[in-house]
Formats: structure tokens, C-alpha cells, sequence
């Protein structure tokens, strides 16, 4: 996008038209009026607006940066110039839907968007606002791209702190909610009310203390590091059994803290953990793409509900046979089934590479899915109707003492611990060595006496394994078991995560669960256009940062060595979502 | 070393009890329900031409899939979302035509108004994919560019659905489209299928012709070759293959709007399902091959529509039709497992498969 061209006037024309048609397809998308609801700062931004301004900016910034060799003021005006003709579009938009209605093709151009758009006012005082507004955001982002660099990091993780403390405001009143001393002190910082974000002095607050924290952060580190290292190795160990214990400990308290809504949340994140470590280890580690990943987790929970059921009998809703076994029984032969269809689905793709194994394996989870809704197989799956009232996990006397949240929190805390300490053993294998032998060559892996027949299939069964009981206790705990909640978007939804956050790190996949899946859980409103962001994601991700936020050393390695050496500054650490286990 | 090869012959021997077993399967049943004789000639071949109707547009949607493959390497997994924008789009125009009353004036002059809006409302998006997504990736290891394509393809679909809404829009009634013609065993031919059947053919015919004997067409055939041997015989190569896309792209508006023609019914999901079956008939003709994606397509629709009731219903299946899509994948399957190159395809060497 930034290609030198000649002047930056045609730089600055290009850039704006970019920005224009982003933000004219953002708002007829519908983005700016939903975000307009919820308030990031109270009374003076809302995340509607943010987003326009962010378009704004950051392409602004974009003009700026492409032209280093310019005269200051030519960088400004250019900048200025960019973000004025981006909002043309938008004003144009305004004109032309004050007369003419554009609802029966765009839906979201409604009266209420316009005067939106417009900041509320009316005629040519409104477009002239728009114009300043558009021009003030361009030049803020040139001006951004004056700041030294050693300060624009902390300064953007600063405006994102705000942000996202902004939006996530009515979760922190729930969970501080139970601490009345808390309350107390923070009372000042956040609005009153539904969706309102911070007050002014709050987010003055977060926005300096977040500026601050990543600003002396390397140092902190770099002494606390040389510190440790400085220790003997005994005194080394106790400090990380000492962190890994507080980790424990913070993790088993959660739900306390949390409450039953924000722990139900965690529970379905945590599943996605589970399916997310499967999956990395067919995609990240041995580079094959399943598409169809999906079919293993349902192939669990159908098992779970099959086996588990007590709504037996000829009526409708109900299934002809099943054993009526309990959690635990059912819970193997979950995984069992799932490894036996992951070695099933295997064999015929043993030959396949890439784009077929993609297609083909895309096939399989449809075909699963398929045959569970289909009348042939209704009397055992439930067809449409699905499957209902699965077993719930057992504890003995616990289960009468916890909330049935809080059963499943600690039952998936565990599945997840378990299940990260077999992957991470299992990439510092000798297996795991072959696995990413045949995934950068499988030619070579070959040659070197890697059996690519086991290789393969054992990927494919562990993966299917960690699904398998994904699903399994995704049944248990959602109580019904229905096709589709097994259909492609769940399989892409997974493929994101480990994407975004890093094929092959262990880590990038757990963050990554995390952000794609817990923060459009949490918000609503996004999860409307989260299947559009997820896509946009996955296309800037491969095009900037194949490797992923939080990348794996080799992979980096691997991705990086066909661009010429040197080629891009290395970016310096950065700031790292949920940091959990990154040693 | 020994062993390995044992191993392997092993995975040979399961391949193909698989595809046999999948094979008896079929030919038992379709056995038992001719048999049976539940279904008369006419219903057979009712069957056979809504099945060459639905593989016309298979067909046409295959061929973007096999261009851009032959010549990129990559599965265009947008594709689909290409088809998917021609046909939504060319709703509008069909809506305000028909609501004139144009439509019944002067329907050819209308039908190539849409097609045209469609074809264009694809070329836009096809162009846009290959320059934003796939040109800055193609040196990137073969994951890369593929998973570029999910997302885009996501990004699209989404798109579609905020900018247009989730509801499913349709197509207004064409009166002049209604309508058929007896013909063999007394089964009534409608327009809409001989339109569909006839626009393909010819739309074929000329691609066909374009890639064989045209300057531009030696090109694209250079290209798909050898990218950096073409490019020092002085052939554009980023020229050319914008123009597959161009190709590919238009082809697939044009089935869009074929598609609407006959479903009616619009929606941002539409283009999933037919864009894995046109991917499944580029395969089956061989991938790569412009003629084998034409005959990939046709058999992949008699396959789906004919095959569906003949080898499930003689087992009692109920309600066989509701298995049309994972037959199509399991053909998929098998072709993979017997005949990687398809139909047509010449024996690939193993970078290209």
C-alpha cells in the first residue's frame, strides 16, 4: 500500500480514497452505528467514532511515514489532505442519502446514521464539521509520526489500554461489584450506567498509568532477569515453582472473583483452548490444514450424548438406544471415537498436500455434519432435533458444594493443564521433531527416515484426540447436543486462533483463545461482524505477520527465511496479550 | 527400507478397499432401486437434465477454480464469495427491471444487462483479491497464500451480510422465463434450463477458443507453464494473470446470475456449497484442464442429481436427497484416492498436486 510514488500529493489522494471506501463500507456495514452505543469515554467518545478516527489516523500516519524525505509541512498537509478526503466520502454518503433512500439495498442507511455522521447538526455547518473532523484526524496522524520512537509504543498502548479498559466497563463494575472497599476507590473512574465507558478523569488515568508501565517495562525486566540469572540454580527453581504456584492458586480462586456469568464465559473459552492445542498441533506442528477440524469435536459430543442420554424411547426428541452410562465411562470412548475417526480421515489424505488435504478435510467435517442432521440416521443422532440431557460430570460430594460453573471450570482447568503439559512433551519430542521436519520438507523429512505414514496419522489422532474430548465436555456442559452447532464457522473459528496467535506456540494459541474467542463473547455487539474481523485478520496476518502474535522461534525462522535477510527492522518486544506461561 | 515399503504398500491396500467398498456400495444400491422400479424413464430423465442444468454451473464456476490454479498454484478458496457478488449484486438491476416492466419488454435485452452487471460486479472483486491478497504472497510457502484465501473469502461473505443484511433477498419473477417445452419420454424441458444449458456452452466454447488460438491465450498457457521462463520470453506475467482472474471472474458472475435464475433465492452464504462443488469438478476433470473443468462439472451434477436417488434409495435411505452434498464430497474423495488427475488431467508431477 505504501509504494514510493513520486509525490505525496498522489500519495495523499490515493491514501484518502483507501480511507474513504474503508470508512464508507464500515458505515454502511452497519460498524459505526452499532459501536455509536457503547461509550468509551463518557460524553466524549464512543467506540463508533473512535473507529472513524482510528481509519483517519492510522492511514494519515500511513501517508506521513511514505514519504520520509519531504519537507515537515508537506508531510502535514499531506496527512491533513488524506483524512479530509476520506470523510468526503462519507459526506458525500450523507448527501446523496438525504435524498435518495438507499435502505431497500443498504439496510443500515437509515436517517439516525446520517445524523450521526453529521455529529447531530444540520446543513453546511454539519458538512464543514466533518470536513475539520476528517482533516484534524489525518494531521493528528502525521503528527503521531513525528513522536521519537521510543515513545509512540507507550503512547498507542496508552490510547489501547483506554480502550479496552472503555469497553470492557461493565464486566469490571460486575466483578469489582463484590469488594465494596473497591468500589470505593474506583468509583470515580468508571461512568454510571449501561455501556458508558470511563469518565474523563478515568481514563486520564488509565491512559498514564498504561503510557507508564510500558515505558519503564524493559527496564523492570532487564533488572529482574540479570537478577534471577544472578541466583543459583536452586534458588532459580524455587522462584519459578513460586510463580507457577501463584498462578495456580490465582487460577483456582477465579470463579470466586468472577461470578457465574464471567466464569460460564471462561468455561467456553477453555474449550476452545482444548480444541485450539489440538488443532495446533495438526497445523502448527505438522503444517497439515484441516478444515474440517470441527468433525472431531462433534464426533465427541455425540458419543458423550449418545452414550450419556436418559431421554430414550420412541417420542420425539428422543433417541432409540443408548447405554445411559455416566460422565466418566463416556468420557474415553469420546476420545477413543474421535481417534478413530482422526486415523479414518487420515488414510485417505496420507497422499494429499496443502490445498487438497484443505478441501478434502473441509469435506469430511460436512459429511459429518451432514449425516447427523440427515433422516437415515435419526433414530441414533436426533437428526435436527439433536440430542438432549447428556450426563453431568460426577465429583462425588464436591458436586453438591459448587455451582455447576464452577464443576466445569475446575474440570476444564484441569483437562487444560493436562492437556498443554502431553503437548508441549510431545513437541519436545522426538516425535514433535519429525513433525516439524515434515512440515517444512516432507521430501527431506523422508529422506531423513521420518515414517511419513505415523508421522501423519498420529498428528492427525492427537489432534482429533483433544477435540474429541472437547466435544465431549462441550456437550455436557451446553446440556443438548444439535448439528449445527458443528458447522464450518467453528472449525475457521479455531484455524483463527491458532493463526492469530502463532501456529505452533503454545502460548499465541492460549492468548489467542482468549482474545478471539473471549473478547467477541464478552461484547456482544462485535459478534455480529466477528466472522468479518476474523476474516480481515487472517488475511493481515499472512500478509505482515505470518508467524503470529505470539510466534514460535523455528516457525519465525522458517516463514522469514525467503524475504531477503535484514530486509525489515525486527519489531522490539511487543506488548503481549495474557502473558500466561511464556518462559 | 523394507519395511517402509511394506508400510506403504498398506496404505495402497486400504486406499483401495475403501473406494471399492464405496463402489460395490453404489452399484448394489443402484441395482436395488432400479429394481424396485419406483422411478420411471421420465423421472430418470427429468433427473439427468436438472442435473446437466445444475452442472452447467458447476462447470462455469470451475473453470476460475482451474485457471487461477493452473496458473497460481493455489486453491482460490474465494472463489466462491467471486460467484456469490455477481449474483447478488445483478439482484438489484433484476429488481428494478422487472419492477418497470422492462424485463417483459424486452427479456434478452434484460438478461444481458444482468449478466453484464453481474460479470462486472465479479471481475471488480477477482481484481481486488489477486492485487490485495494473493500478489504481495507469491513466494510464500503454500500455507500462507491458502489461508489468505479462508480469510478472504470470510471477510467477503461477512461483508455481504452487513452491507446487504442476513435476510434472504430473492429474485423477482421473470414471467417470460417460465414456460417449457415437451420433450423425450414426455418430460417438459423448461426455458430456464435450456437458457442455463446453452449460456455455458457457449460462454465454454469461446473461453475454450480464446486460450487456444488467441496471442493472449498462448500467454495465460505460457505462464501457467513456467512463470519465470515466461517472463524472459517477454510475457507480462502479472498481466496475465490478472487476466485469469478477469477470466475467472467473469465466468462466475455470469453463473451467478445463471443461479439466481433458476433458485431465486439470494443470500451472503449462497456461494459455500456450490464453490466446494465446482472445486470438486475441477478436480474430477483434472486440474488445470479448461475442457476437463466443462466435463468435471457435468458429471459431477448428472452424478449428484441422478446418483443421490439411484445408489441411496434402493437401501431404504429416507429422504436420499438430503445426502446430495456429502455425495459430492465422497466423489471428491475418490477421485482423490484413484485418479488424483481427474478425467482429462495429465499424470501431475508431484509439485503440482
Amino acid at each position: 500500500m505504501t509504494t514510493r510514488s513520486s509525490s505525496p500529493w498522489i500519495t495523499a489522494l490515493r491514501s484518502g480514497a483507501i480511507a474513504g471506501g474503508i470508512a464508507l463500507l464500515l458505515t454502511l456495514m452497519g460498524m459505526v452505528k452499532t459501536f455509536d452505543e457503547r461509550d468509551i469515554v463518557t460524553g466524549v467518545m464512543s467506540l463508533g467514532t473512535s473507529l472513524l478516527v482510528s481509519i483517519y489516523l492510522v492511514i494519515g500516519y500511513g501517508t506521513a511515514r511514505s514519504h520520509p524525505g519531504s519537507p515537515l509541512g508537506v508531510r502535514l498537509a499531506a496527512s491533513t489532505l488524506t483524512g479530509l478526503i476520506g470523510e468526503l466520502f462519507l459526506v458525500g454518503l450523507v448527501l446523496l442519502g438525504q435524498r435518495v433512500n438507499l435502505r431497500p439495498v443498504f439496510p443500515n442507511a437509515s436517517p439516525e446514521l446520517y445524523v450521526l455522521l453529521q455529529f447531530g447538526g444540520t446543513g453546511i455547518r454539519a458538512y464543514l464539521t466533518m470536513a475539520v473532523f476528517g482533516a484534524a484526524c489525518g494531521a493528528l496522524g502525521a503528527g503521531l509520526s513525528l513522536v521519537p520512537r521510543q515513545f509512540r509504543g507507550p503512547l498507542i498502548t496508552g490510547i489501547l489500554a483506554v480502550v479496552l479498559i472503555g469497553l470492557l466497563e461493565d464486566l469490571i463494575h460486575i466483578t469489582i461489584g463484590a469488594f465494596p472497599a473497591v468500589v470505593a476507590y474506583t468509583d470515580w473512574m468508571l461512568a454510571s450506567g449501561v455501556q458508558n465507558g470511563l469518565t474523563s478523569a478515568g481514563a486520564a488515568v488509565v491512559f498514564i498509568v498504561a503510557m507508564l508501565v510500558v515505558l519503564f517495562w524493559p527496564g523492570i525486566r532487564g533488572v529482574s532477569q540479570t537478577r534471577i540469572q544472578a541466583m543459583p540454580v536452586g534458588q532459580r527453581h524455587v522462584i519459578a515453582i513460586l510463580a507457577y504456584g501463584i498462578l495456580a492458586v490465582a487460577l483456582l480462586l477465579l470463579p470466586n472473583v468472577l461470578g457465574p456469568y464471567l466464569t460460564d464465559v471462561s468455561n467456553s473459552v477453555m474449550i476452545f483452548v482444548l480444541m485450539a492445542l489440538g488443532l495446533n498441533i495438526v497445523v502448527g506442528f505438522a503444517g497439515l490444514l484441516d478444515l474440517g477440524y470441527v468433525a472431531f469435536f462433534a464426533i465427541g459430543a455425540y458419543t458423550m450424548g449418545i452414550l450419556t442420554t436418559t431421554a430414550i424411547g420412541g417420542e420425539s426428541g428422543q433417541i432409540v438406544w443408548g447405554p445411559t452410562a455416566s460422565f466418566w465411562t463416556a468420557l474415553p470412548f469420546a476420545v477413543l471415537f474421535s481417534i478413530l475417526a482422526g486415523v479414518l480421515l487420515g488414510i485417505p489424505v496420507l497422499r494429499m498436500r496443502g490445498d487438497y488435504l484443505a478441501i478434502v478435510t473441509l469435506g469430511f467435517g460436512e459429511i459429518v455434519r451432514y449425516l447427523a442432521l440427515s433422516d437415515a440416521l435419526k433414530p441414533y443422532t436426533g437428526g435436527s432435533q439433536g440430542i438432549v440431557e447428556p450426563a453431568i460430570p460426577s465429583l462425588g460430594r464436591l458436586t453438591a458444594s459448587l455451582s455447576s460453573q464452577s464443576l466445569y471450570y475446575y474440570l476444564l482447568l484441569a483437562l487444560v493443564a493436562i492437556v498443554i503439559f502431553i503437548a508441549i512433551r510431545m513437541r519436545d519430542s522426538r516425535q514433535g521433531r519429525s513433525w516439524m521436519a515434515m512440515r517444512e520438507d516432507e521430501d527431506v523429512a523422508q529422506a531423513v527416515g521420518i515414517r511419513l505414514v505415523s508421522t501423519k496419522l498420529l498428528a492427525f489422532a492427537s489432534g482429533a484426540a483433544m477435540a474429541g474430548l472437547a466435544g465431549a465436555v462441550f456437550a455436557s456442559k451446553v446440556g443438548s447436543i444439535y448439528p449445527h452447532s458443528f458447522d464450518l464457522l467453528k472449525s475457521i473459528n479455531v484455524l483463527a486462533i491458532v493463526i492469530v496467535g502463532g501456529m505452533g506456540s503454545i502460548p499465541g494459541v492460549i492468548a489467542g483463545a482468549l482474545v478471539l474467542f473471549g473478547l467477541p463473547e464478552l461484547l456482544r455487539e462485535f459478534s455480529e461482524y466477528r466472522y468479518f474481523v476474523f476474516g480481515a485478520m487472517l488475511v493481515a496476518m499472512m500478509l505482515f505477520r505470518p508467524e503470529g502474535v505470539i510466534p514460535e522461534a523455528k516457525r519465525k525462522q522458517e516463514l522469514h527465511e525467503l524475504s531477503e535477510p535484514g530486509g525489515e527492522p525486527a519489531p522490539e518486544v511487543l506488548a503481549s496479550p495474557g502473558g500466561a506461561g511464556s518462559v | 527400507m523394507r519395511r517402509f515399503f511394506e508400510r506403504y504398500d498398506l496404505v495402497d491396500v486400504i486406499m483401495w478397499l475403501i473406494a471399492a467398498t464405496i463402489l460395490i456400495g453404489a452399484l448394489l444400491g443402484s441395482v436395488k432401486t432400479v429394481q424396485s422400479g419406483k422411478y420411471s424413464a421420465a423421472t430418470w430423465v427429468d433427473l439427468t437434465l436438472s442435473g446437466l442444468t445444475q452442472g452447467s454451473v458447476y462447470a462455469l464456476i470451475a473453470l476460475g477454480y482451474t485457471m487461477v490454479y493452473g496458473i497460481l498454484r493455489m486453491i482460490n478458496f474465494a472463489h466462491s464469495e467471486v460467484f456469490m457478488s455477481g449474483a447478488y449484486v445483478a439482484l438489484f438491476p433484476a429488481t428494478w427491471l422487472a419492477a418497470s416492466g422492462f424485463m417483459n419488454e424486452n427479456p434478452v435485452l434484460g438478461l444481458i444487462i444482468l449478466f453484464f452487471v453481474g460479470a462486472l460486479t465479479s471481475v471488480t472483486v477477482a481484481v481486488l483479491l489477486e492485487r490485495i491478497a494473493y500478489r504481495p504472497l507469491r513466494r510464500a510457502p503454500r500455507l500462507v497464500p491458502l489461508i489468505t484465501a479462508i480469510g478472504a473469502s470470510l471477510f467477503l461473505q461477512y461483508m455481504f451480510r452487513g452491507l446487504f443484511g442476513s435476510t434472504v433477498r430473492s429474485y423477482p419473477p421473470m414471467p417470460r422465463l417460465e414456460g417449457s417445452i415437451p420433450g423425450p419420454f414426455g418430460v417438459e424441458i423448461e426455458y430456464i434450463q435450456i437458457l442455463v444449458i446453452v449460456a455455458a456452452a457457449l460462454m465454454m466454447l469461446v473461453l475454450y477458443l480464446y486460450v487456444q488460438r488467441t496471442r493472449a491465450g498462448r500467454a495465460i498457457r505460457a505462464v501457467s507453464e513456467d512463470k519465470d521462463v515466461a517472463a524472459l520470453m517477454g510475457i507480462d506475467v502479472d498481466g496475465t494473470i490478472v487476466q485469469t482472474f478477469v477470466l475467472g471472474g467473469a465466468f462466475a458472475g455470469t453463473a451467478g446470475v445463471l443461479y439466481a435464475l433458476i433458485y431465486r433465492q439470494i443470500t451472503f452464504f449462497m456461494g459455500f456449497i456450490p464453490g466446494i462443488k465446482a472445486f470438486t469438478a475441477a478436480v474430477l476433470g483434472g486440474i488445470g484442464n479448461i475442457p476437463g473443468a466443462a466435463l468435471g462439472g457435468l458429471v459431477l451434477g448428472v452424478t449428484e442429481s441422478v446418483g443421490t436417488i439411484l445408489f441411496l434409495d434402493g437401501y431404504g435411505v429416507p429422504a436420499p436427497y438430503q445426502l446430495k452434498d456429502a455425495i459430492a464430497f465422497i466423489v471428491l474423495v475418490l477421485i482423490l484416492i484413484l485418479r488424483p488427475s481427474g478425467i482429462l488431467g495429465e499424470r501431475l508431477a508431484r509439485t503440482k498436486a
